[in-house]
C-alpha cells in the first residue's frame, strides 16, 4: 500500500477517455474493469486498449487494479497473464470463493507476479465464508462487498437506504478486520439521484467499512470527506500519542488521560486517526504533526 | 497478407476511432480525423508502428479517429488486426 486506501474507482477498461484521465479524479486506487463495464465482444480489446494506456501512463496519483473477469468464464485465463504484466498495484476478482483465490494465487505465483489481491463479497455463500476467503492467500489486501449482486441473489429489492444490506456491511467489516485487510464498501449506484450519497457512505462507515468504492468520479469528495476523521477525533487521537510519549519517557507502561486508562486498542486507534489526518494534511488548532 | 479477413475495432467515442482492416497489396492507410490537419502525420505514425510490430506487409486499414491519443490508436489497431488474423 503506497498511500491512502478511502475511494476505489470504477473506470471502464475498454473507454480511452476515462482510461487517460483515470488519475485526475483524484481516487486514491482506480480500478480498471474488464468485467462487467465492457461487452463480451470487446473483452480482447479492452485487455490491449490497458496494455497500451500502462505503456504510455504511470498513474502516478493513485494506486491500480484490475478487476478482471470471474474465474468460471473463458476470460479469466486470457485476462490474468495481460493484467499480471501491467505493472498495477493489485487485482481485482468477482465472484470469489475460496477455490478461487487459491487458483490465482497459484497462477500469480507461476507468473512471479507480486500483484495483491481484493476480492468481491457479492453472493450470500461467499458472505457466508467472508473470513475464509479474507484469509485465503498471503496476497489477501481487501474485501469489496457487491451489493447489488448480493442482493439479487438473496432476492430482496436494493434501496438507497440501505437496510438490507447491513448485515453483509458488518459481515465483510469484521471479517477484513480480523484478516487485517481492508473492507471496502459497495458503490453508491445512482449517478443521477445522489440525495442518499452521503447517508450511504455514512452507513457504511457506521458498520465498519474502511473505505468505498464508486462507479462516479464525482462521488469521490464526498467519499474523502465522510472517510476524514473529525476534528474532535484529531485532537483526542494527538492527546493519547502525547501521553504516551510522556510516559514511555518516565518509564511508565500504562498511562492514564482523562481519568481513563489508555490500553492498546485506544493507542492504535489514535496512531491510526493521527496518521490518516497527517496524510491528508488536516489542519487542526493545537496538532502538531512532526512534534 | 495470407489469412487476413475483414475486421474492425474501436468506437466513434469521444477519444476513440474506428478501425476498419482488410485484405491488401503492400501496407495502404486511410485517415479521417477532425484533427487530421495538424495529426496525420502522428496517427500514421502511430498505425505503422503497430502494422510492424505485428509483422504485417499487406493490409488496408482506415480509420475514423475523434480524438484519440496514440495510445489508443495503437489499441484499436492492434485489436482490429489480431481480429483479421483470428488472434482475438
Amino acid at each position: 500500500m503506497r498511500g491512502l486506501q478511502r475511494s476505489f474507482l470504477f473506470v471502464p477498461g475498454n473507454n480511452p477517455g476515462m482510461v487517460q484521465t483515470a488519475d485526475l479524479f483524484e481516487s486514491d486506487v482506480v480500478i480498471f474493469d474488464l468485467e462487467d463495464a465492457v461487452a463480451p465482444s470487446e473483452k480482447d480489446s479492452a485487455r490491449i486498449l490497458l496494455s497500451e494506456a500502462f505503456k504510455r501512463f504511470n498513474y502516478q496519483n493513485c494506486e491500480t487494479m484490475v478487476r478482471v473477469n470471474s474465474a468460471d468464464t473463458h476470460y479469466f485465463d486470457k485476462d490474468i497473464p495481460v493484467v499480471a504484466t501491467l505493472g498495477v498495484d493489485y487485482i481485482l476478482l468477482p465472484k470469489a470463493t475460496v477455490e478461487d483465490i487459491k487458483r490465482l494465487e497459484a497462477y500469480l505465483d507461476k507468473l512471479e507476479s507480486p500483484l495483491g489481491i481484493f476480492a468481491i463479497i457479492e453472493s450470500s455463500i461467499a458472505l457466508e465464508k467472508a473470513f475464509d476467503i479474507a484469509t485465503a492467500s498471503v496476497r489477501m489486501r481487501g474485501l469489496l462487498l457487491g451489493g447489488e449482486d448480493l442482493t439479487a441473489d438473496l432476492g430482496v429489492v436494493r434501496t438507497k437506504e440501505g437496510l438490507e444490506i447491513q448485515y453483509a456491511r458488518n459481515r465483510v467489516a469484521v471479517a477484513c478486520k480480523a484478516a487485517g485487510i481492508v473492507a471496502i464498501d459497495t458503490p453508491y449506484t445512482d449517478v443521477v439521484d445522489e440525495s442518499y450519497l452521503v447517508t450511504d457512505i455514512e452507513e457504511g462507515k457506521r458498520f465498519a467499512m474502511m473505505a468505498k468504492a464508486s462507479i462516479s468520479p464525482r462521488h469521490i469528495d464526498s467519499i474523502h470527506s465522510v472517510y476524514a476523521p473529525s476534528e474532535k477525533e484529531v485532537v483526542y487521537a494527538y492527546r493519547v500519542l502525547s501521553a504516551m510519549k510522556q510516559a514511555q519517557a518516565k518509564g511508565l507502561g500504562v498511562f492514564s488521560l482523562d481519568g481513563k486508562m489508555i490500553d492498546s486498542p485506544i493507542v492504535k486507534r489514535a496512531e491510526r486517526i493521527f496518521a490518516l489526518a497527517k496524510k491528508i494534511g488536516l489542519q487542526v488548532t493545537g496538532v502538531e504533526y512532526d512534534a | 497478407m495470407e489469412g487476413l479477413k475483414q475486421a474492425s475495432a474501436g468506437s466513434l467515442e469521444s477519444n476513440d476511432l474506428l478501425v476498419f482492416v482488410s485484405p491488401g497489396s503492400g501496407i495502404k492507410i486511410e485517415i479521417e480525423s477532425s484533427v487530421k490537419l495538424q495529426f496525420e502525420a502522428h496517427i500514421r505514425e502511430a498505425i505503422l508502428s503497430v502494422v510492424h510490430e505485428l509483422g504485417v506487409h499487406d493490409i488496408h486499414i482506415k480509420v475514423e479517429d475523434k480524438g484519440a491519443l496514440d495510445f489508443a490508436v495503437r489499441a484499436r489497431v492492434k485489436s482490429a488486426i489480431l481480429r483479421a488474423r483470428g488472434e482475438k
